[in-house]
């Protein structure tokens, strides 16, 4: 087997003694699509928040193909290859949809290039239209499309997406599935969902968060059928 | 209309605006005048550096008079011990564009947090003007050149032709050199933030998590921006300097610091004519108020009327709660609904037309 596009080795992260994440042990391969369940306050937010450099682990290490990035700069892990799409889109609320795409492609292409980027993107993710358009005014829904525009023209090596389909319409969930297979061909993803519609759609391998530990790990079949994994699920939607 | 012919309808206004205030100044009006509307240039690019750092930057900075009055003293030593002006000139700019490097270091690679950078520059400018109120004793000289404490430093000569320190530049040479200062920072600026810096910082003050993600260092390009203003202030400075031929520490003081931000405030910011608007608007005003001064009557509005900054105060009151976004930004949305709504009815009344065609 391949040496693991991303490794993270007894990872860990503590506020004050609030234990969000423990010794997590996980490892993604070139190209696979990974997904990440679990409940809320599993610890998935924090997790992705380590890799992409935003916090630094209190103990353990984050390796991406064998760098140690545990402690670097969110705009240096950012460069060598690993992009995110946060739960909330962040984006350049006060720019036009093509500003915000070119400020990605820019980092990356010289003046003409980027430009050529830009256009490929916003017709990519569907936005060409409302190119002009400050971003601040779009719909839910479409600041998803820029903030993902966004990652891709970066073309990082690794996506991670936290709740990509949360608050999507049943055909936009569609659109997404096909989206991040087609991205899939040629990029390795961490999805985070709730959704198990969407998760059945895109993913192989599961692995479930819960109480900021690895529970189990295992094909999406398994999963759904593993009682463990449907008592937390239960167990929070009783709780609710 | 689109955007993009309309900011180029915009530049080549203020540029014949310019060029023709710069002809046509000192041939309508007396010298006093002239030497009035010199101040208000060499004010407005002090005001342009603020512009670019927080209307651009995101960087609120309180102490854009650290860097104004290093340009100004740093341009009085100089001259003193030097006596040909490009050498102080260019030290004006350098040295309070090194101190802005220095400071800006320590500040956006520690990470500290925007309200906390406005009290580290106010405090650091306030630090500046006690330290040189106290130099008034004939000890405290750098070279030939006597600090004088709060005194100020008189007589400072003036700007020569460069290279040649006979040929000084006379009071109507000033107003053509700041106003041509004035039209070249702000020509300047706007190339700045037209190019992929300039994008890259917007987009930094828009999102600078974001701006991160991507692979942007938000601490490098707040450096080089907050640098940048600290060269212009200091600029601004070295001509003030040689304006009143005079400098005092007052130029350090917290009266100097908030009229700067009062300036962006309400002239608007996020642009860059916003800012020179409100500059040349606040000071003519404060002019204005300046000669009614009540001769000792018991008129109490006009005394009120004569207590600038009460009216400061007032006007950014109003600014704050009224016009948050300033004077400039609010009339160009004015501008762009009117716009918006007759494009409207065009577009209404084209199928009318058609039908009635």
């Amino acid at each position: 087997m391949a040496a693991p596009l991303l490794q993270t080795q007894d990872l860990s992260m503590h506020f004050g003694g609030v234990r969000a994440v423990l010794h997590v042990n996980f490892s993604l391969a070139e190209g696979e699509l990974r997904c990440l369940i679990g409940p809320n306050g599993a610890g998935k937010s924090t997790f992705f928040k380590m890799l992409t450099g935003q916090l630094e682990p209190t103990h353990g290490r984050v390796l991406f193909r064998g760098q140690d990035i545990s402690h670097a700069h969110a705009h240096d892990i950012a460069r060598l290859g690993i992009g995110i799409k946060t739960q909330v889109p962040s984006v350049f609320d006060g720019l036009s949809v093509r500003e915000n795409i070119w400020l990605a492609a820019n980092r990356l292409h010289s003046r003409d290039e980027a430009r050529r980027v830009v256009d490929e993107m916003l017709a990519r993710v569907g936005l060409t239209e409302a190119a002009e358009r400050l971003v601040g005014q779009l719909a839910h829904g479409q600041r998803q499309w820029v903030e993902l525009g966004l990652v891709l023209a970066t073309d990082p090596k690794l996506i991670l997406l936290d709740e990509p389909a949360a608050g999507m319409t049943h055909e936009e969930v569609n659109k997404t599935a096909e989206l991040v297979r087609e991205i899939n061909r040629t990029k390795a993803l961490i999805v985070v969902e709730h959704d198990m519609q969407f998760i059945r759609m895109i993913a192989k391998q599961v692995t479930v968060f819960n109480q900021g530990s690895v529970l189990v790990e295992d094909t999406v079949e398994n999963i759904m059928r593993n009682p463990q994994v449907r008592d937390i699920y239960l167990g929070k939607q009783a709780a609710a | 209309m689109n955007a993009r012919a309309l900011n180029l309808i915009g530049l080549g206004l203020v540029g014949v605006i310019g060029i023709a205030f710069l002809v046509l100044v000192p041939r309508f009006f007396e010298l006093d005048v002239v030497l009035e509307f010199t101040v208000y240039m060499i004010m407005a690019i002090l005001a342009l550096s603020l512009a670019l750092i927080w209307g651009y930057g995101g960087i609120l900075c309180f102490g854009q008079s650290a860097f104004f009055g290093l340009g100004a003293y740093t341009y009085a030593i100089a001259m003193f011990n030097i006596g040909e002006s490009t050498v102080p000139l260019l030290l004006a700019v350098i040295v309070p564009a090194a101190f802005a490097a220095l400071l800006g270091y320590f500040m956006f690679y520690g990470r500290i947090s925007d309200v906390y950078l406005g009290v580290i520059t106010l405090t650091v400018t306030l630090i500046l003007f006690n330290s040189i109120n106290s130099t008034a004793g004939p000890e405290f000289h750098i070279g030939s050149a006597r600090l004088g404490g709060f005194n100020g430093i008189p007589g400072i000569p003036p700007l020569n032709v460069p290279g040649n320190k006979r040929a000084p530049i006379d009071l109507e040479g000033m107003f053509y050199l700041a106003t041509a200062a004035l039209l070249a920072t702000y020509f300047g600026l706007r190339l700045l933030l037209a190019s992929r810096f300039g994008r890259i910082i917007v987009g930094i003050r828009e999102n600078e998590r974001r701006a991160e993600l991507l692979g942007y260092d938000p601490r490098a390009y707040k450096l080089a921006t907050f640098t940048i203003g600290g060269a212009l202030a200091g600029f601004a400075g070295c001509l003030f300097a040689n304006w009143g031929n005079f400098v005092s520490p007052t130029i350090f003081g917290l009266a100097q610091s908030a009229q700067i931000i009062i300036w962006v405030i309400v002239g608007g910011r996020g642009t860059l004519i916003g800012p020179i608007v409100g500059c040349i608007g606040i000071q003519w005003l404060t002019t204005a108020l300046g000669a009614n001064q009540p001769s000792g009557g018991s008129d109490w509005w006009a005394k009120i009327f004569a207590n600038a900054p009460l009216i400061f105060g007032i006007i950014l009151i109003a600014f704050v709660l009224l016009v948050p976004k300033g004077l400039v930004p609010t009339l160009g949305d004015i501008g762009q609904s009117l716009l918006a709504s007759r494009g409207k009815e065009a577009k209404r009344l084209q199928p009318k037309r058609a039908e009635e065609g």
